[in-house]
């Protein structure tokens, strides 16, 4: 293919400069150049990864580098969101880190880790999410763990090194069944195909799926969603996300929320796409849809307790991390309700909580900023204190708990209509985890934006850029999805769902 | 089907996975931390061992590399850092008691077995030793959990978490005659790192609790904190 060449180099830059930009922020990322370095590669990060995009939707699917990595409509639209919310987010940390350093919260070595690990995390996800090598896949989300582990310490306070053990250990553990269900897949692949390196090539293992033996298969995948259902935060094996959250600094609660997530449901997806292929043609082993009803089952159980455990939070990010656990128990559920709809409505939806809910936490680390605490009985009156912070926290809050004209609604719209469509009676639930959600979610925010301040609270040094241009773009989505972004989805729900919407 | 009629290649498979299994049981239940540490280099070189047998017998050059990396990472690095540890919080003598040993004992046991039964479905389109492999791997996996959950200092925790680890390198090895080479070296370079990351919170959490108790680590839960 002629233009395979400008793609490879593409993508190497995309991996490339987040991996360059490791050694050099570890040396200097503690000078104030740091943040704006930070930033500087995050940017270039983006646009090789909006030249790679085009380059994919002009060519279709490709595997490069030997069959190392693969890119389709699927990966690169995630690829460009976890380049693009890395830049905003950059853009964010760098004042606010200052600033945080001024308050005496760190020290110059610190500062140094938490810009080399910002990069690491970012170079992970992006690995994670262009291999074709599912081996790979593997190492690139431990990295993410190993990357961010010491990220969620970084304030060295005791909660935060034991919320940082609890990550550590729970999605060590977690990831580790992730592992043997690999293995078991490799197992079942290495006696279909010949060469062993080929054995763990996603793009191999689809064309071969039916041949594939499918009792080896489904005891894998079990094992695989629970690994990767760690890292998504899906109940009961979401202990680690709440405290990982509420103890690190506000971006990377961002980023962890905004992406990492989006990385580990992304893994389930692909390893569905290949379950659902070895046991369509064996109904006597499990029913061939076994790997959906499972998403279903434990999306559901997520998206039911998460909303209920939204009314009991009184820490402000553990809220929004909550807010999390249900936004990604409600797209593991529509992909595995599967069928063209849902999974155009979760692909959707993806995108407008990963870029609400990385608002969300910048506009949230600048209110504690103001409060000087994270205890939500403690903040009061931002709107009448600082009016671009408050104004935020509503219009954030309005968008991720669904209120019209946002993205939100849109795609929860449209997975209300495929599950009434497959599953009727499922849509109660569905219906009443909304409501529980948003009535604990307003109920939170609605006296800590309104309401007298207190004498002392004065406004911050605030970049409110990030969010505005995030909420823009939901905005945006939900009014009317831009001609390309639509044939996007719909490129790549074909390649999930066999079919498209459009 | 008797053991003494397998071909001594598959005799030799099978007494080495008894005895990662045997060591797991002896981790399980030992209460001094010191000699925790020392069984768990003894398990790291019984799967070098395991390894380099495999790359011999299936004359597969690359797991010779992999034996090497498990050697060196599973029975000398991490050991080693974990000792230096004790040496550092001049623990020697100090002890990990885990409360109901018996029981936890017996309920090792009972995973074991829910361990063969679980497998038991793949094991019909394999070969007898493949299915005690696989069954071992999955149990040697689930001890380290059980150790996880029993144990309360900081140190026994990771061992635990490594055991679970080399359960899953055998699995990998044994049934599989080792992953792909790019994947076998990401997989040392993650192990790797993530002992260096215990290594710093070692420190970390002694600064902090002044003490290498987990159990002290319960700052955050659902409930109400002031």
């Amino acid at each position: 293919m002629e233009n395979a060449a400008p793609m490879m180099d593409y993508l190497l830059l995309t991996l490339g400069i987040p991996l360059a930009a490791i050694p050099l922020l570890l040396i200097v990322g503690h000078h104030r150049a740091g943040g704006h370095l930070n930033t500087l590669a995050s940017g270039l990060g983006f646009l090789a990864s909006v030249a790679m995009a085009r380059e994919v939707l002009a060519s279709g699917p490709s595997a490069h580098g030997g069959g190392l990595f693969f890119v389709d409509a699927f990966n690169v639209y995630l690829i460009v969101l976890t380049a693009f919310v890395g830049l905003t987010t950059a853009i964010f940390s760098g004042p606010y880190m200052a600033h945080e350093a001024e308050r005496g919260r760190l020290t110059a070595a610190r500062l140094r880790l938490y810009h080399g690990s910002y990069q690491g995390f970012l170079f992970t996800m992006q690995l994670a999410l262009s291999t074709n090598n599912l081996g790979v896949l593997w190492v690139a989300m431990e990295g993410a763990t190993l990357s961010t582990v010491l990220l969620v310490s970084l304030y060295r306070t005791p909660e935060s090194i034991e919320a940082a053990w609890k990550y550590f250990i729970l999605c060590g553990v977690g990831i580790a069944q992730a592992l043997f269900g690999t293995v078991l897949l490799y197992f079942a692949a290495s006696k279909v195909i010949a060469q062993p390196e080929q054995a763990l090539l996603w793009s191999e293992l689809v064309r071969v799926a039916a041949r594939l033996d499918p009792t080896t298969v489904s005891l894998a995948f079990g094992f695989l969603l629970i690994g990767y259902g760690t890292k998504v935060g899906l109940v009961p094996l979401h202990n680690w996300l709440p405290d990982a959250h509420s103890e690190g600094p506000t971006p990377m609660s961002a980023v962890l929320s905004g992406l990492l997530l989006n990385v580990a449901l992304y893994a389930l997806v692909r390893l569905k796409t290949i379950t659902d292929g070895a046991l369509a043609h064996a109904p006597t082993v499990a029913s061939p849809h076994m790997a959906g009803y499972l998403m279903m089952g434990f999306g559901l159980l997520s998206f039911l307790v998460a909303s209920l455990f939204l009314h009991r939070q009184k820490d402000i990010k553990r809220l929004f991390s909550y807010s999390s656990i249900e936004h990604m128990g409600l797209m593991t559920f529509a992909f595995g309700v599967g069928g063209p709809l849902a999974t155009f409505g979760a692909l959707l939806h993806m995108t407008v909580h990963s870029l609400t809910k990385s608002a969300i936490f910048v506009t949230v680390g600048h209110a504690s900023q103001l409060a000087g605490t994270q205890r939500m009985e403690q903040i009061r009156g931002l709107i009448a204190t600082q009016p671009a912070v408050g104004w935020g926290l509503v219009i954030g809050t309005a968008a991720i708990a669904g209120f019209p004209p946002f993205g939100v609604f849109t795609s929860e719209f449209l997975l209300l209509t495929a599950t009434m469509k497959l599953w009727p009676w499922l849509t109660l639930p569905l219906l009443l985890g909304l409501g529980l959600a948003f009535a604990g979610l307003l109920r939170a925010v609605q006296p800590m934006v309104y309401g007298t301040p207190p004498e002392a609270q004065r406004p911050v040094v605030a970049n409110m850029w990030p969010v505005l241009i995030h909420l823009a773009l939901v905005l945006w989505l939900g009014l009317a999805i831009p001609g390309v972004l639509a044939r996007w989805f719909d490129a790549a729900t074909r390649l999930i769902a066999g079919e498209g919407v459009l | 089907m008797f053991f003494a009629q397998l071909p001594i290649y598959e005799q030799a498979i099978l007494a080495l996975a008894a005895g990662v299994l045997l060591l797991s049981f002896f981790m399980l239940a030992h209460p001094r931390i010191y000699s925790v540490i020392k069984l768990f280099a003894w398990q790291g070189l019984v799967l070098a061992a395991t390894t380099a047998l495999v790359a011999f017998d299936s004359q597969t050059p690359h797991l010779y590399i992999s034996a090497v990396l498990t050697l060196g990472l599973k029975a000398v690095f991490i050991p080693w850092l974990l000792l230096r540890m004790v040496d550092k919080f001049e623990m020697h003598h100090e002890l990990d008691e885990i409360r109901r040993p018996g029981l936890t004992l017996l309920t090792a046991g009972a995973l074991v077995v829910f361990c063969y039964h679980t497998t038991l479905p793949i094991a019909e389109l394999l070969l007898a030793i493949t299915r005690n492999v696989i069954a071992i791997c999955m149990s040697v996996v689930l001890l380290g959990m059980l150790m996880l959950v029993s144990r309360n200092k900081a140190l026994t925790q990771v061992v635990g978490f490594m055991t679970l680890e080399n359960g899953l390198f055998f699995a990998a090895v044994a049934v599989t005659k080792g992953m792909p080479m790019v994947v076998e070296l990401g997989i040392a370079f993650d192990v790797l790192i993530a002992a260096v990351i215990f290594g710093v919170f070692f420190l970390h959490i002694r600064q902090s609790i002044d003490s290498l108790d987990i159990s002290r680590l319960s700052r955050l839960s659902e409930a109400e904190r002031e």
